[in-house]
């Protein structure tokens, strides 16, 4: 006989605004088994921990059940507290009366009602439960980082720069993501490259950190601690080390390719480097442009680089595969922009002179296809009047994307600003519905552009955007005035809303890492555990967790980095026990179970009776429901506490 | 007067889930945080796996007095357990077969795709559920399952 205490929490009103604590509390105290039961305002908190543990001592308690908040928040904490009071931690349920109870029901009498059921069942749990303990497993001290942005450069440098090996796997040609794009960065106007080039060469030149670019995860098997991953990389043909990026190899190529760095404003050819501070600093050939390479069609790069250049290239190389063993994984995936085509009023992609942002950051950058000027696509000339469309197809739940960017705001301050530095007469108008401008510094900066001369703010929505007599008409509300507006403008620039990486999902699912509504990576906890997936042992780093500028990015990098550190400061880590288990007088040794088994912890020994690798099983409890003759069970969770718990509900 | 109270008190189904630990029981938490309100007839078992869910359990439910068994689990592709949920639906799709066989309709045991970011979907097919099983009335299992037996 177990001798129960159980704790309910009131959770400030959270839980006893809508639930009786005193009803709950009265009931838990007449279960079987249960010795005393105690509410408290905060159970998580100093005061909270020690009326547990103090009662633990008192009641001599060998089980408890805290009837609290749900177990994905506070489960461990419980679990310590339980521990540091002398029981074995696996002695320990959570109800959860609270997201699963006071929150949604209104009526206090039927929240009360499914409180004590749920209650009662933990109660019956408990009191079957066994004491474990954790089982010790070695840590490999290696990290991935997927994506080779300015958050997966960061996160990589930090976990490298703390002595631990990094591979950085980068699905293109080179590291820099989406900041080796931006021309200034937002709110002090210093030069992108400026920032991220030394720190990409830093990554290049780090003993610690293996870059794979044209790479692709392919395979994450194993959990915390120990995942083997399979990298896929695409063949360059060009030998990064060898290539001292002399470019005839591109001179000699004839196929011209529209240059998807610049958006198809400038041209590249088949064989190319993405820009010129590229790293490593090395050609690539485009396999999927060249004019053919199984059989070889032209091959002019290839004598080209043996005449002139370091004869680095290999027109026959193979994809390699790259077999991983890591004990982190970092997924730092990015952004990419909201297919503005689908925005219809705004004519994207039928008038040539409405463009998103970040076609407009590379026409504003010295390196970009015009070289810093600004100039219409549509016929090279300066534009006079210019549109500024903030919140395209954001805060749209109806028909584009429901949430803001929430860097739009600021970059559109910096791009009016710009225009207005290279074109001194030009006329700038900023569409706006509010302006989002939380951040150091952010604020004054937004005010300095709203007070430049030539630059005018206006509340409201853009109706339609079309073209008459070679101008831009744009039709939209000045929702101050009351007035519709027409601006005859020459460019129209979009701010586009940011969208996970399409390769997000695909990559989530290898990972077992869950994404929200939206398709960013989620969280296990935005307070909790901000950095880090619900699946231990995956972090999360930038855009791809959801949309932010590059500071918070990069304070989140670090942030990942120094969870990944602390993982990686021990050369073990403990598991949870709660795995299966053979009864082995019931085994018949049919293997249905190794059939099922998605990790291969099962075998069968010498005696042919299922055996399970503690090490590898991950306590799905699958087999179990497939045992035929009842033989497997899983610690904790056994079939006859899962019966206890359906009695306990419909009792 | 309390006789005719008595008779047009709604009948409240017991409903036992089975969520699994990494899509809906976190989907039905979200449902909690989102304030998402939605019948209590349910009372939940968090599982690693819908896989866990071994279909003796449900028929163990159902016997001992469920009106019905909500079971959730991962959208395809996406189990924490590369695949337990396809397992769960294979057992599932044999469950209904024995279901019938035993005269119980189908609609009391009912299987689900609840993502962790789905609190409201959670809310909506628990809302569903409750409302069929509440239509369909108390399932006796003496007597419906002995009577076949």
């Amino acid at each position: 006989m177990k001798r129960v205490g159980v704790f309910v929490c009131h959770c400030g009103l959270n839980i006893a605004g809508n639930v009786n604590i005193k009803e709950v509390v009265d009931k838990a105290g007449k279960q079987q088994d249960v010795v005393f039961a105690i509410d408290h305002k905060y159970l998580c908190s100093e005061p909270g921990q020690a009326l547990i543990k103090d009662s633990i001592r008192q009641h001599n308690l060998d089980a408890i059940v805290v009837a609290a908040c749900s177990p994905a928040m506070h489960e461990p904490t419980f679990k310590t507290i339980a521990q540091l009071s002398g029981l074995n931690r696996y002695n320990c349920e959570i109800a959860n009366i609270r997201e699963q109870s006071s929150w949604v029901h209104d009526d206090v009498g039927e929240a009360t009602a499914k409180a004590h059921i749920t209650v009662r069942q933990s109660i019956r749990k408990v009191r079957l439960n066994e004491p474990l303990q954790p089982i010790t497993v070695p840590v490999t001290r290696k990290v991935l980082v997927i994506g080779g942005g300015i958050a997966g450069i960061r996160a990589a440098l930090d976990v490298a720069n703390g002595g631990y090996q990094v591979y950085l796997v980068e699905k293109s040609g080179t590291i820099g993501g989406r900041m080796a794009q931006l021309s200034e960065t937002f709110p002090t106007l210093d030069c992108s490259t400026c920032i991220l080039g030394p720190l990409m060469v830093e990554v290049y030149r780090h003993p610690n950190i293996k870059l794979l670019r044209l790479s692709k995860v392919e395979d994450v098997k194993g959990y915390i601690g120990n995942f083997k991953v399979r990298v896929r990389q695409e063949p360059a043909y060009v030998d990064e080390a060898k290539c001292n990026a002399c470019g005839e190899c591109a001179k000699a190529c004839p196929a011209q390719v529209p240059n998807e760095f610049d958006f198809g404003l400038t041209w590249r050819k088949a064989i190319y480097t993405p820009f010129a501070q590229a790293v490593p600093p090395a050609y690539v050939l485009d396999a999927k442009n060249c004019l053919g390479l199984l059989p070889q069609a032209c091959g002019e790069c290839k004598k080209a680089c043996d005449k002139f250049g370091t004869s680095c290239m290999d027109l026959d190389a193979w994809p390699r595969i790259h077999d991983l063993e890591v004990g982190a994984i970092i997924a730092s995936t990015g952004y990419e922009l909201y297919d503005a085509t689908k925005l219809t009023e705004y004519g994207y992609g039928i008038f040539p002179d409405v463009m998103t942002s970040l076609e407009f950051e590379r026409m504003l950058s010295a390196s970009g296809p015009t070289t810093g000027e600004i100039k219409r696509p549509s016929d090279g000339q300066t534009p006079r009047e210019i549109v500024f469309i903030q919140c395209a197809g954001q805060r749209e739940p109806e028909t584009a994307l429901p949430y803001c960017s929430k860097i739009c705001c600021m970059y559109t301050a910096r791009h009016a600003m710009m225009f207005r530095h290279k074109v001194p007469d030009g006329q700038a108008y900023v569409f706006y519905m509010d302006i989002r401008a939380g951040g150091k510094g952010y604020e004054e900066f937004v005010k300095r552009c709203q007070e430049e001369k030539g630059l005018l703010y206006l509340r409201g929505r853009v109706a339609k955007v079309y073209e008459e007599n070679g101008k831009l008409i744009v039709k939209g509300v000045d929702t101050l005035s009351g007035k519709t507006v027409q601006i005859n403008a020459d460019l129209v620039v979009l701010a586009v809303g940011m969208i996970p990486s399409s390769e997000s999902h695909e990559l989530a699912s290898k990972l077992k890492a869950s994404l929200d509504a939206n398709g960013f990576f989620s969280e296990a906890h935005p307070k909790l555990r901000p950095l880090e997936s619900p699946t231990a042992g995956i972090f999360l780093a930038g855009a791809g967790q959801s949309p932010k500028d590059i500071p918070e990015t990069v304070a989140q990098a670090s942030g990942a980095a120094s969870k990944v550190l602390g993982l990686l400061s021990s050369p073990t880590l403990e598991r949870e026990p709660t795995v299966a288990q053979v009864v082995g007088e019931l085994c018949s040794g049919c293997g249905i179970c190794l059939s099922l088994c998605p990790y291969d912890a099962l075998s069968l020994n010498a005696e042919k009776i299922a055996e399970v690798s503690e090490a590898l099983c991950e306590g799905c409890g699958t087999c179990i429901a497939s045992c035929p003759s009842g033989a497997l069970t899983l610690r904790n969770l056994t079939d006859e506490q899962m019966v206890a718990m359906i009695e306990a509900i419909v009792e | 007067m309390i006789a005719a109270i008595e008779v047009e008190k709604r009948f409240e189904p017991k409903i036992v889930g089975f969520l699994c630990r990494w899509c809906s029981y976190a989907g039905a938490d979200l449902a909690g945080t989102s304030r998402i309100k939605y019948p209590p007839n349910i009372n939940a078992i968090r599982v690693n796996c819908s896989g866990r869910v071994d279909p003796t359990l449900v028929l163990k439910a159902l016997a001992s007095g469920a009106d019905g068994v909500f079971i959730a689990g991962c959208h395809p592709g996406d189990c924490h357990y590369t695949n337990g949920n396809i397992k769960t639906l294979r057992r599932f799709k044999l469950l209904q077969k024995m279901l019938d066989q035993f005269g119980i309709e189908r609609e009391r045991v009912r299987l689900e795709w609840v993502s962790a970011s789905e609190g409201e979907r959670y809310a909506r097919v628990v809302k569903g559920m409750t409302e069929d099983v509440r239509s369909l009335g108390p399932l006796n299992w003496k007597r419906t399952v002995e009577a076949v037996a």
